[in-house]
């Protein structure tokens, strides 16, 4: 979480620089979602993600620098700068891909879980989305060929209430649970607090159980909180689509205190070490950034480079 | 003479849509973000708080139901415009754009027609990349049924989204998101300029250019270099791309006897290749020399700053190309050089989108 938070928190300082010219959709605040559920996938688990990807690809342990590369449009970004903040892949880590068009990886992991099936259930496939996703055709699409088809897929449905600037009135009706809604497509479904990265722990844990013994999806829904502006480094709550109130409140959830307070209450680890891995971090991600600026920007004539296999 | 009114593209889109919503009861609008505090660019600023809830509204992020949706709405008369931030998004909605809303006049033999309006914003620059800035117009004009408007000015914004909503058919309206803060003299008051009508932007003898949207600016841009090098182009700007206004464009062939396409998409497959393909079937023995195509590359855009260096044709190509069609020598270092980084239209844009 907090290697995530720091990274994060690096590109919005930097951002300004201008040397990262790509639309970047940071996920402050959501963080114990990744942390959670990446605890529990091992090394042959595959991910699929979305525009907002970037804790994705760290909790399954992407490279970083090849991240920052990537946001800087350089020949050692993990897409080669081809794809930019929003299309990560980290082939040596099974993360697959993220992509921009909300909804687009969603089959695409569906199409992971097959054929880890057709390879007798030898690996789980993650699928992390925003509840915007669960609005477009291909959501129940997706997992209603799950479902019937006993895929060994993770839904995981990262719920922040925005949709852009725009919040769930118009979107779904009041009080909709969405893992309810699911739930009733005829999928094991579990709820819990995503800004409690020890509840989104454990429900991934049972979730992941489940999928192995009963070789079934699973669709897990957690609420958490963006805290900057949907797309770029900024603080937006400003311009009026939601209430400093309401930013207040989640701020105060922060993930990474609550998990903090709650390890030195508990004397699980001291104040101290929490301090020395803020230091070793920082000085991970500083590595990273360097790295990126240090790389090279591809060449012209890369541009045909990819287009045919 | 009247007085000159000069506003931005997004304003007259803006005045266009209030213009049609006032005068129409039946005009809708809708979309992901029509009512958000950044109003689509500015673009429907004020609608909501001008013609209520009903008529202007946020929409689930379900691009394809929604496009039925406007169907079923038009076949009782409403005249809905429908929004998408990217031309990208809308291309979860082909089903019922091509088998829906492009066919049911037809397939129904003639009996219900589809009046829906679509406008479609295409991204560029700041590492929009290959989901973000990609605008398949030609798609949409290979498509019988539809009709396919790309305005180039403030001034055509306003009478062609005008035209566009009041029009019977469905209607594709194409916006480069770099057009959104250029401006020109718009007037006041309600106007229509007609769909299927191109408009010769600029008079001239040596070739014919024939473009569409922001590549429109592009060749003004390069006929102030090119007149003062005492080479003379006729530029049309196509308004409409589907269906096609060919007869100007031959007038303007069989004058000029030379023809150069400019497109703001791939080069291949595309409108430049069609207007190619139909001049070089009719007008063979009118032209001088083969007639060229300027456009962007058949590569999907790629994200890296350094990528997209040459990735859009400027002016620059489209002066060198015209001094080799008219067999003259050229000092390349000469040409006008752009002031702002390839990949920003002008200090107002900054991303990230
Ligand atoms: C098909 C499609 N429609 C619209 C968009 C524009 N868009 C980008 S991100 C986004 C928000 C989606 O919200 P959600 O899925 O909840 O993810 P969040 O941004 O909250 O993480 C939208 C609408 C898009 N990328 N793709």
């Amino acid at each position: 979480m907090i290697l995530i938070r720091e990274v994060e928190e690096s590109i919005a300082l930097k951002y300004s620089e201008n040397k990262m010219r790509c639309p970047t959709h940071l996920c402050i605040g959501q963080e114990a979602i990744s942390s959670g559920v990446s605890l529990n996938l091992r090394p042959i688990d595959t991910v699929v993600s979305t525009h907002r990807s970037h804790g994705h690809y760290l909790g399954k342990g992407g490279n970083l620098g090849k991240m920052i590369a990537e946001i800087y449009g350089k020949t050692d970004g993990c897409s080669k700068g081809y794809g930019g903040s929003m299309h990560l892949i980290d082939l040596d880590v099974n993360f697959m891909g993220s992509t921009a068009i909300v909804g687009n990886s969603m089959p695409v992991g569906v199409g992971l879980a097959l054929s880890s099936k057709l390879e007798n259930y030898k690996s789980i496939s993650c699928i992390y989305f925003g509840e915007g996703c669960t609005e477009e055709g291909i959501f129940s699409e997706s997992i209603n060929f799950a479902i019937v088809s006993n895929l060994p897929a993770l839904f995981v449905c990262e719920n922040n209430f925005y949709s852009v600037y725009s919040d769930l009135k118009p979107r779904q009706p009041k009080n909709r649970k969405i893992h309810k809604m699911v739930s009733a497509m005829g999928i094991k479904t579990f709820y819990a607090d995503g800004n409690k990265v020890l509840d989104v722990y454990k429900t991934t844990n049972k979730a992941i159980k489940y999928i192995k013994k009963y070789k079934k999806p699973v669709f897990l829904e957690f609420a958490t909180y963006r805290w900057r502006e949907h797309c770029g480094p900024n603080y937006d709550n400003s311009i009026g689509y939601r209430t400093e109130k309401e930013f207040a409140k989640w701020k105060n959830k922060d993930p990474i205190n609550e998990f903090k307070n709650y390890l030195v209450k508990n004397k699980i680890i001291n104040a101290n070490l929490i301090d020395k891995f803020y230091l070793s971090t920082n000085r991970k991600v500083a590595r990273a950034f360097k790295f990126a600026e240090k790389s090279n920007f591809p060449s012209e004539k890369d541009l045909f480079k990819n287009i045919y296999a | 003479m009247p007085k000159l009114r000069i506003i931005k593209f997004h304003e007259s889109i803006n005045e266009a849509m209030t213009i049609a919503m006032k005068s129409n009861r039946k005009v809708l609008c809708f979309g992901l973000g029509v009512d958000d505090p950044k109003r689509i660019f500015n673009t429907t600023k004020n609608l909501k708080e001008k013609f209520g809830a009903n008529r202007v509204f946020d929409t689930p992020t379900s691009e394809n139901a929604m496009t039925g949706v406007g169907i079923g709405l038009s076949l009782q008369g409403y005249l809905p415009v429908m929004v998408h931030q990217r031309f990208d998004f809308f291309l979860l909605a082909m089903d019922q754009l091509v088998n829906g809303a492009a066919k049911w006049f037809y397939m129904f033999g003639g009996q219900k027609n589809v009046p829906i309006t679509i406008r479609l914003i295409v991204g560029r620059g700041w590492g929009q990349g290959p989901t973000h800035s990609q605008s398949l117009h030609s798609w949409f004009a290979h498509i019988p049924g539809l009709k396919v408007v790309m305005p180039s000015s403030a001034h055509d914004a306003k009478g062609l989204l005008l035209s566009s909503i009041f029009d019977k058919n469905p209607v594709i309206f194409i916006e480069h998101r770099w057009l959104h803060n250029t401006t020109s003299f718009v007037p006041k008051e309600k106007y229509f300029i007609p769909l299927s009508k191109s408009n010769i932007v600029k008079k001239g003898s040596d070739i014919t250019i024939v473009a569409n949207s922001y590549m429109t600016l592009e060749a003004i841009k390069a006929s102030e270099f090119l007149e003062i090098n005492k080479i003379s182009i006729e530029i049309i700007d196509l308004r409409t791309i589907s269906p096609i206004d060919y007869s100007t464009i031959y007038k303007s062939v069989k004058k000029t006897k030379k023809l150069l396409v400019l497109d703001i998409s791939n080069e291949k497959f595309g409108i430049a290749a069609e207007i190619v393909s139909n001049i070089t079937i009719n007008l063979f023995k009118y032209l001088k020399i083969p007639p060229a195509i300027i456009a962007s590359p058949n590569a999907p855009t790629p994200t890296s700053f350094a990528l997209t260096k040459n990735f859009y044709p400027t002016h620059k190509e489209i002066i060198i190309k015209i001094f080799e069609m008219n067999n003259r020598k050229l000092n390349k270092n000469n040409i006008p050089k752009n002031k702002n980084l390839h990949d920003v239209p002008g200090e107002w844009f900054k991303g990230p989108f």
